[in-house]
C-alpha cells in the first residue's frame, strides 16, 4: 500500500457512551485508514450505531477522544458535515418529495446552486439509475429504490467519508449485492467508508470489519485474517440424531459451539487439537454420525468464537 | 449567500409539502371561512327574544296589554303561561324559561299609583305608592340574560294610557363612537383575525420541527451543514404568506358580509398584521423544539389558544379583568393584535398610538425565533 493509502481517517480512543446507567459502547478504540470499507458487525443493541453516531458528532462521547478527517469531534462536527455523508438506518428523505425534489434540496442545503447543482444531482441519478423514477415520489418508491435515492443523496457533495447505517436492512438479496458494487466503485473513487450490518455476507465484504457485542470491540482485522486466527477448526457431521449430538457434544469439553445447518451440524473444535476429525470420530457424543468433515472457517463461525458463550 | 440559497431551499420544500398536503391547505381556507361565517352570524351580545313564562293573577285586559307592552321590547318573548309561581319556579329550572314574569291580582292599584305612568303623583306619605307594578323572576346564573331584562326595571308605562311618554332628560350624555349602531360584528371580526391567526399559525408552525423527527427525517438534516437559524427561518415563510392570505379571506368576507369597515390605515394593519404573524410563529416554533410529537404540539397550541380567546379582549373586556389576569394577559399576542387590529380598523388608530404594542411585538418575535433556535439541537442527546 502507498503511504497516502495508510493516512488515517477515523481515530477514536477509549470511546464511552453512557445513557443513565445504560453504557452503550463501553471503551471503545478505532483506527481505520483511508480508502477502505471498515464494517462495525455485531447483533442488534450491540452500540454501533450508537458508535457511528458518535463520529458524525450526532451524540456527544461520555468519555473519550474522536477525531475524524483530522477534525476534533464534537467540537468541529459542522466543519466535518460538508466532508461526510451519512445514510440513516430508516428512510430519512422526505416521502412526499419526488426524486428530484429531495435531490435539488440536499444539494442546496450543502451549498451547491445553480448549474452545478442541475448537474450534480443529474449525474448521481445516471449513477443510480434513478434518472426514470425523478418525478417519483420518495415515499412511493420500493426498498431498493429508496436505497439508491438515501446513497445519491449522501454523495451528492462527493464526500471524502460515507457513514452508512444498516443500508442493506430494508432490501432484497439482488438490490444488496448491486448496492456493493456500488459501494466498491465509491471506494475506487477515493471514498472511504464505514458500514454497520449484523449480516455476515456482507461483513464478509469488507476490507476490515470490527465485531462488537455490548458495546465493546471483541475483534477487529481483515475478515480473512480473523477467520485465519480464529482459535478454532470447524468440523461438520453429516447424520442421524443431529440435535442430540448438538446436545451432548455442548457438554463437553475443547467445543467451542455447535450449529445446525439444515441436514448438517457445523462443530467448531478448539485448534488446541491437532485432529479435530479424528477427534470428534473417536468421541462417544458422536455415534449416529454418518460423515464427519472438516471445511473452510466462515465469519459466521468467527463471529461465535469472539462473541457470548463463546468467547474465551 | 449560501444561507440564503439554503432558507430558499427549505422555503421551497415546506411549499411543495404543503401543496400536497390537501387537508392542511383546504384548513388554511376553510377555518377562516367558517369560523368568519360561524362567529360573525352567531355572536350577538345584543340579547333579543329570551323565552320567559308570564304568571297573570289579575286576569284583566290591563294584565294583558301590560305583557305585549313587554314584549314588544323585544327583549323578552312570552312562550309558556302559568297558574302557579312554582311552576314558572320549576320551568325555570329545567331551562324551558330563563325568567318569569308575575302579575299580582292588585295590579290595577299599583300601576295607577306607580310614577311609571305618570298620572300626577299621589300623596307621597301614602307607602302604597312605592310598590313595583310587578315581579320578575329571573335564572341569574348568566349575567347578560340577567342585565337584559334588569334593564326593564324602569320601563315606563305612560303608553298604558295612550299618553306621551315622559320625556325626562338623562343625568348624562352618551355619545358612541367608532360603532355608533352597537353591531357585535364591528367589533369580532377585526378580533376573529386575531384568534384564528393564533390557531392556524401556532398549529403549523409547533408541528413543524416535531414533524421531521416524527417522520425520520431530522436525523439527516442535523447531518447535513444546515445552520438553526437557516431552518427556523425557511420554515416560516410559508406561513407568513399563508397568514396574510388568512387575514384577507377574514376582512374581505367581514366587510362583504358584515359591512365591517377596513379603516383608512392599510399601510399599519398590513404591519401589524405581519409582526402578529411573526410574533405567533415564533412562539410556535418554540413549543415545535419543546413537544416530542405532532400529538403534544397540538396540545400545546390549545393551551396557548384558550387564554388568546378569553384573556385578549377578543371576547371579555380586558379592562373588566383582574390586575394579575391582565399582566398574564399581556404575554399573549393576541392581547396585543386585539388592541392594534381594533385600533386600526375601527378606531383609525396609527402605528405610532400603539407602539407600545409594536414594540412588543417585535420584541417577542426576535425572541421566539432566538429561543427556537438556541434550543434547537443539531444533536441526538
Amino acid at each position: 500500500m502507498s503511504a497516502d493509502q495508510q493516512e488515517i481517517v477515523i481515530r477514536a480512543k477509549g470511546l464511552v457512551k453512557k445513557f443513565k446507567d445504560f453504557k452503550a459502547v463501553d471503551g471503545l478504540d478505532l483506527t481505520i485508514e483511508r480508502g477502505m470499507i471498515y464494517g462495525f458487525l455485531g447483533p442488534n443493541g450491540c452500540g454501533k450505531t450508537t458508535a457511528m453516531r458518535m463520529l458524525t458528532g450526532l451524540l456527544t462521547p461520555t468519555e473519550g477522544t474522536v477525531e475524524v478527517l483530522g477534525l476534533s469531534v464534537p467540537k468541529d462536527a459542522e466543519t466535518l458535515k460538508y466532508k461526510i455523508g451519512y445514510m440513516t438506518q430508516s428512510f430519512s428523505l422526505y416521502g412526499d418529495l419526488t426524486v428530484l425534489e429531495n435531490l435539488s434540496f440536499m444539494a442546496t442545503i450543502y451549498g451547491l446552486t445553480g448549474k452545478k447543482r442541475k448537474q450534480r444531482v443529474a449525474e448521481v441519478m445516471e449513477r443510480y439509475s434513478l434518472s426514470d423514477l425523478q418525478d417519483r415520489f420518495a415515499g412511493k418508491m420500493s426498498g431498493g429504490q429508496r436505497q439508491r435515492l438515501a446513497l445519491a443523496t449522501a454523495v451528492l457533495h462527493e464526500p471524502q467519508l460515507l457513514f452508512l447505517d444498516e443500508p442493506t436492512s430494508a432490501v432484497d438479496p439482488e438490490s444488496r449485492r448491486h448496492f456493493w458494487e456500488q459501494l466498491f466503485d465509491l471506494v475506487d473513487g477515493g471514498t472511504s467508508i464505514v458500514v454497520t450490518t449484523h449480516f455476515m455476507d456482507e461483513a464478509e465484504r469488507c476490507h476490515k470489519i470490527a465485531i462488537l457485542e455490548n458495546g465493546q470491540k471483541r475483534l477487529d482485522g481483515a475478515p480473512k485474517d480473523l477467520m485465519a486466527g480464529m482459535g478454532a477448526n470447524v468440523v461438520e457431521i453429516e447424520g442421524q440424531n443431529l440435535r442430540d449430538i448438538r446436545r451432548r457434544l455442548l457438554g463437553t469439553d475443547d467445543i467451542v459451539a455447535a450449529a445446525q445447518l439444515g441436514a448438517r451440524l457445523r462443530v467448531l473444535v478448539k485448534d488446541e487439537i491437532n485432529a479435530p476429525v479424528d477427534f470428534l470420530k473417536t468421541k462417544a457424543e458422536t455415534d449416529g454420525a454418518t460423515l464427519i468433515e472438516k471445511v473452510r472457517p466462515n465469519l459466521e463461525d468467527v463471529f461465535v468464537t469472539a462473541t457470548g458463550e463463546g468467547r474465551q | 449567500m449560501r444561507s440564503l440559497s439554503r432558507i430558499s431551499a427549505i422555503f421551497n420544500k415546506e411549499m411543495a409539502q404543503l401543496r400536497r398536503d390537501k387537508m392542511t391547505f383546504g384548513m388554511v381556507i376553510m377555518i377562516p371561512l367558517i369560523q368568519l361565517i360561524l362567529f360573525g352570524y352567531a355572536i350577538n351580545t345584543n340579547i333579543r327574544d329570551i323565552p320567559v313564562a308570564v304568571v297573570d293573577f289579575s286576569q284583566t285586559g290591563l294584565s294583558r296589554t301590560l305583557t305585549q307592552m313587554v314584549e314588544a321590547t323585544r327583549v323578552v318573548k312570552f312562550t309558556e303561561r302559568f297558574s302557579s309561581v312554582e311552576e314558572a319556579e320549576a320551568a325555570i329550572k329545567s331551562a324551558r324559561v330563563r325568567a318569569a314574569f308575575i302579575l299580582p291580582d292588585d295590579l290595577a292599584q299599583r300601576i295607577v299609583r306607580s310614577p311609571a305612568v305618570g298620572l300626577g303623583t299621589p300623596a307621597s306619605t301614602d307607602e302604597e305608592t312605592s310598590r313595583p307594578v310587578a315581579q320578575w323572576i329571573v335564572d341569574g346564573s348568566d349575567t347578560m340574560i340577567a342585565g337584559a331584562i334588569k334593564a326593564l326595571r324602569a320601563m315606563p308605562l305612560s303608553e298604558l294610557f295612550r299618553q306621551p311618554p315622559n320625556r325626562s332628560t338623562p343625568t348624562f350624555e352618551v355619545a358612541l363612537f367608532f360603532n355608533p349602531e352597537q353591531r357585535t360584528a364591528i367589533n369580532i371580526v377585526p378580533g376573529l383575525v386575531g384568534i384564528i391567526l393564533t390557531m392556524t399559525m401556532i398549529m403549523f408552525t409547533s408541528a413543524a420541527i416535531v414533524r421531521e423527527s416524527e417522520r425520520g427525517n431530522m436525523e439527516m438534516l442535523i447531518n447535513t451543514p444546515v445552520r438553526p437559524m437557516e431552518l427556523m427561518i425557511g420554515k416560516i415563510i410559508p406561513y407568513i404568506f399563508i397568514g396574510l392570505l388568512q387575514t384577507v379571506i377574514i376582512l374581505g368576507l367581514g366587510h362583504l358580509l358584515f359591512n365591517v369597515p377596513f379603516g383608512d390605515r392599510i399601510f399599519d394593519l398590513f404591519v401589524g398584521t405581519l409582526l402578529f404573524i411573526g410574533a405567533s410563529l415564533s412562539l410556535g416554533l418554540v413549543l415545535s423544539t419543546i413537544a416530542k410529537s405532532q400529538l403534544q404540539a397540538t396540545q400545546m397550541t390549545v393551551f396557548v389558544l384558550l387564554p388568546s380567546i378569553l384573556l385578549s379582549g377578543f371576547m371579555f373586556p380586558y379592562e373588566g379583568m383582574p390586575r394579575i389576569a391582565q399582566y398574564i394577559a399581556e404575554i399573549f399576542p393576541a392581547t396585543h393584535f386585539m388592541r392594534m387590529v381594533r385600533g386600526f380598523v375601527l378606531r383609525d388608530a396609527t402605528l405610532v398610538d400603539l407602539h407600545y404594542d409594536v414594540l412588543w411585538m417585535c420584541g417577542f418575535f426576535v425572541l421566539g425565533i432566538l429561543v427556537a433556535a438556541l434550543r434547537f439541537k443539531k444533536r441526538l442527546d
